[in-house]
């Protein structure tokens, strides 16, 4: 028995053959339960890259791997809800603009562009505590970015720049 | 015309296999890539940044600004993903 899927909004009249709404509903309580788990695992990935293999690439791109999930099982409507498109661009700039942050913040605190080492007089730690956590602040904003912009190519191409948003709005009007 | 091509590449090809005659062995720990800087990251790592991972403190410490620079390149990937593909609304209206 395979899925019944439906033409709705989120197919643009079959074009699009990657984004399909389907009414299965093992697919939908799967990825529902699976993607909790990813974006845990996700940040675990980001916060451990002290300790083991891991960083802010690589959690990115799993964080992002949740939200296609997502994308590919429910839908743009559905998925809309928890990451808009006006996020994604957000998101995308606001990575960059923590790690520039930081680099900018240790010039302010009397250091070189990216010298944590200085943050440790604002952290009250020492400075190679102060540059732990100012890697970790790094790799956050890396896979802050990452997460946005690997999102932000998949829904670009799956949909061939058919915005769905333009699509309802069309048709409302 | 096709022919010299082919010869061209051929010899040039072989130049590149005869150079690699003469690199250090794999993972040597005497070639001069080994000798420079790596031996201080090993060392200090654990003094300078307090993170036992060496791979993570060069990437983001000691090579602080190159990881910056490939942030900015998936950013901008991302940003002319978005300028090529998307349509603007205004085009609908007409």
């Amino acid at each position: 028995m395979w899925p019944e899927y439906t033409e709705q909004s989120d197919n643009f009249g079959g074009k699009n053959k990657m984004i399909r709404v389907t009414d299965d509903v093992i697919i939908k309580t799967i990825a529902r339960v699976l993607t909790p788990f990813i974006q845990v695992y996700a940040l675990y990935v980001i916060m451990h890259g002290h300790h083991s293999p891991g960083g802010g690439f690589q959690g990115g791109v799993i964080l992002a791997a949740s939200l296609i999930l997502l994308l590919i099982t429910h839908g743009w409507a559905e998925t809309k809800k928890k990451f808009s498109e006006t996020k994604t661009a957000v998101f995308c700039a606001v990575g960059v603009l923590i790690y520039t942050g930081i680099g900018v913040l240790c010039i302010f605190m009397g250091g070189n562009f990216l010298d944590y080492g200085k943050l440790g007089g604002l952290l009250m730690v020492i400075p190679p505590e102060a540059r732990s956590l100012g890697i970790l602040g790094v790799e956050i904003g890396v896979g802050i970015t990452v997460m946005a912009v690997m999102f932000s190519i998949f829904f670009d191409t799956s949909t061939g720049g058919n915005s769905p948003e333009d699509e309802t709005t069309s048709s409302l009007r | 015309m096709k022919f010299l091509s082919f010869i061209v590449a051929v010899i040039t090809g072989g130049f590149l296999i005869y150079g690699t005659q003469d690199m250090p062995e794999w993972g040597d720990p005497n070639s001069p890539a080994s000798l420079h800087v790596s031996p201080y990251y090993l060392e200090n790592t654990m003094h300078d940044t307090a993170t036992p991972n060496v791979v993570t403190s060069v990437l983001a410490d000691y090579r602080g600004y190159d990881t910056l620079g490939e942030t900015t390149v998936i950013f901008t990937a991302g940003i002319s993903c978005a300028l090529i593909l998307r349509k603007r609304r205004r085009k609908k209206r007409k």
